[in-house]
């Protein structure tokens, strides 16, 4: 039976109990998974770990697509990632080889139909972002993205305005529930468990394509993933070129940090696209956050709020990114880093 | 070729949020409201399309109570043929709007239609994708690049993604969101903001469009983050090191 946590609800927006019970009658979730080399990937898992709070007694199933081997060892080790997960489901296709969204949502919908989830969940990021909505609006229900926090089958927290205020949802609607949740909010557990899982397959025959894939540009690097590091060193516009930027680089190595960049630093081409942390590019919660030349724009403190500890390097005493840090040093980054890359102790 | 675009109303991105006492929601009243950037953006693109030879008209579509009609204006001074408000009054969810959509697109029959990848107040990031759903469309989401070939009626999206930029190849028709990097919008010139006040504008009602709008959602309240302790200044790197060493245990 599924636990709801009570909450105080004003009168006038007392849950209507039919639907509560409906949902909490039984709960079932499917995680829309990725995989990659032959292995799941941490944001799945952060998902699946988010539904462990929807309720007691959720059995999660986790879908996989893509084709030959490497999707076959990905569903093996879906199999022992999770203590909650029983089921691993495949989807074996060329459609899925580049993970398009007009074929991911209509297989979402397919598992739905045939399955009767009670919850699907996902991860938002591009791809989770990509797929939901879309998959959303195939069921006719409405997706609640950006889950922050869970209480219970049917109301999350998700922020807005840049995440300067915080919305509490209820979801009022039939099964399934869909949602989205910051792997940030729900870091996944560490170690391996028990196997205990059943596989079922799926074909997929629907063959019209109006969408194909061309090619992925990225840059190849040694640094961690900016999207779980337990660092991160960001640079902003002061940085001036792309060769300064290799600072913040040769900092962060020292740091064993991933990089990451203003957006104002992207649309100046010192970094790709991809280290853009912000209300509109990646949402980081490292244990430390080092931001150097960053004037602390309200969307830019949107994607780091959440870091444990920030520290702020800025010649300009009145930069707002002194209010949301930790540590703050009025000075010039040009002489605090090389001070920094000599003292830093050996990591 | 028609194309569609979505233009939103929203708090202007410069201002500090205010949430009510009530928790019932953030406060508008007075306080200064803009077209979303991520619209605005859509809308050049439109425009540009248009420039180049490769549409007819731009149709700028606004969803929302009476004063959603100055960010339509705002459109049409930009650049639009023509603008579309569905007035409605009350809370508008991605769902409802999507629904919305595809009505006027049964009756407009675009080629393509080109919205923002999220509105700066709900952070929703769903609209785009879910119109696509409910039309059976083609999305390129988080557009950093848009390029359309008329002849082969397919469109190359440029995508900013987690892992960098992947390229998409779309037919027409399709959805595009567009990300920031796309373009860099025009400001309405004087002329054409008094030439908009005569460019048509068609008004709708949900009902008009045989679309209900009440939500399976609904908001418990709204309220602020926790807030961050207040943080310290240091005087120099050696202090500072010594702080995350010694104070925060961060290195």
């Amino acid at each position: 039976m599924a636990i709801v946590r009570a909450l105080r609800v004003p009168l006038r927006l007392r849950p209507r109990f039919s639907s509560l019970s409906s949902i909490a009658g039984s709960i079932s979730t499917l995680v829309i998974g990725e995989h990659e080399g032959g292995a799941v990937k941490a944001p799945t898992l952060s998902a699946v770990e988010a539904a462990k709070y929807l309720g007691e007694g959720n059995s999660v199933s986790v879908l996989l697509a893509g084709t030959g081997s490497s999707l076959q060892d990905a569903a093996e080790h879906a199999a022992s990632c999770h203590p909650s997960i029983s089921q691993v489901i495949v989807a074996d296709s060329d459609h899925f080889v580049h993970h398009l969204a007009e074929p991911w949502a209509r297989l979402v919908q397919l598992v739905q139909q045939r399955e009767g989830y009670s919850h699907i969940v996902t991860v938002s990021n591009s791809f989770g972002k990509n797929v939901l909505p879309r998959a959303a609006a195939l069921l006719d229900v409405s997706p609640i993205t950006d889950v922050v926090s869970i209480s219970g089958p049917n109301q999350f927290v998700r922020p807005i305005y840049a995440g300067n205020a915080l919305s509490t949802v209820r979801y009022t609607g039939n099964s399934p529930c869909l949602l989205s949740v910051r792997s940030t909010s729900f870091p996944e557990p560490t170690g391996l468990c028990d196997i205990c899982v059943t596989h079922s397959y799926y074909c997929i025959t629907d063959s019209i394509r109006k969408s194909r894939y061309v090619k992925l540009t990225s840059q190849e690097t040694e640094r961690p993933d900016l999207g779980n590091a337990k660092v991160v060193v960001t640079g902003g516009r002061a940085l001036k070129s792309a060769e300064n930027f290799k600072m913040i680089e040769k900092l962060a190595e020292k740091l064993g940090a991933a990089v990451g960049a203003t957006r104002a630093a992207v649309d100046a081409g010192f970094v790709p696209n991809d280290l853009q942390v912000g209300q509109t590019g990646k949402i980081v919660a490292p244990e430390l956050y080092l931001a150097f030349g960053v004037s602390g724009a309200i969307q830019h403190v949107a994607g780091m709020r959440d870091s444990k500890v920030i520290v702020a390097v800025n010649k300009d005493s009145d930069a707002p990114i002194f209010k949301v840090a930790d540590y703050g040093l009025v000075g010039d980054l040009f002489e605090v880093i090389p001070e920094l890359l000599e003292k830093l102790p050996e990591k | 070729m028609k194309i569609m675009v979505a233009v939103k109303r929203v708090i202007d991105y410069a201002v500090k949020i205010r949430v009510k006492a009530d928790k019932s929601g953030v406060e508008t009243q007075n306080v200064k409201m803009s077209m979303n950037p991520f619209c605005e953006i859509a809308l050049e693109e439109a425009l540009r399309i248009k420039e180049a030879g490769l549409a007819s008209e731009v149709v700028a579509v606004t969803m929302g109570p009476k004063q959603s009609i100055d960010t339509l204006r705002t459109g049409l001074a930009m650049g639009a043929d023509r603008g579309i408000h569905v007035e409605a009054t009350g809370d508008l969810f991605p769902l409802a709007v999507a629904k919305l959509f595809k009505a006027l697109v049964e009756i407009e029959k675009p080629g393509l239609i080109i919205l923002g990848k999220q509105a700066i107040d709900n952070d929703c990031n769903q609209t785009g994708q879910m119109v696509a759903g409910l039309l059976g469309w083609p999305q390129g989401t988080f557009a950093s690049k848009v390029v359309l070939d008329k002849e082969k009626q397919e469109v190359m999206v440029d995508r900013e993604v987690d892992g960098g930029l992947e390229t998409v190849c779309l037919n027409l028709p399709a959805v595009i969101t567009t990300d920031l990097r796309l373009n860099q919008p025009r400001y309405a010139t004087l002329p054409n903001i008094m030439k908009a006040k005569s460019k048509p504008v068609k008004k709708y009602t949900p009902e008009e469009l045989n679309v209900a709008t009440k939500s399976d959602l609904e908001v418990v309240e709204v309220t602020e983050p926790p807030k961050r302790k207040a943080g310290v200044l240091v005087s120099s790197v050696d202090e500072l090191i010594d702080k995350l060493k010694n104070e925060a245990h961060v290195i």
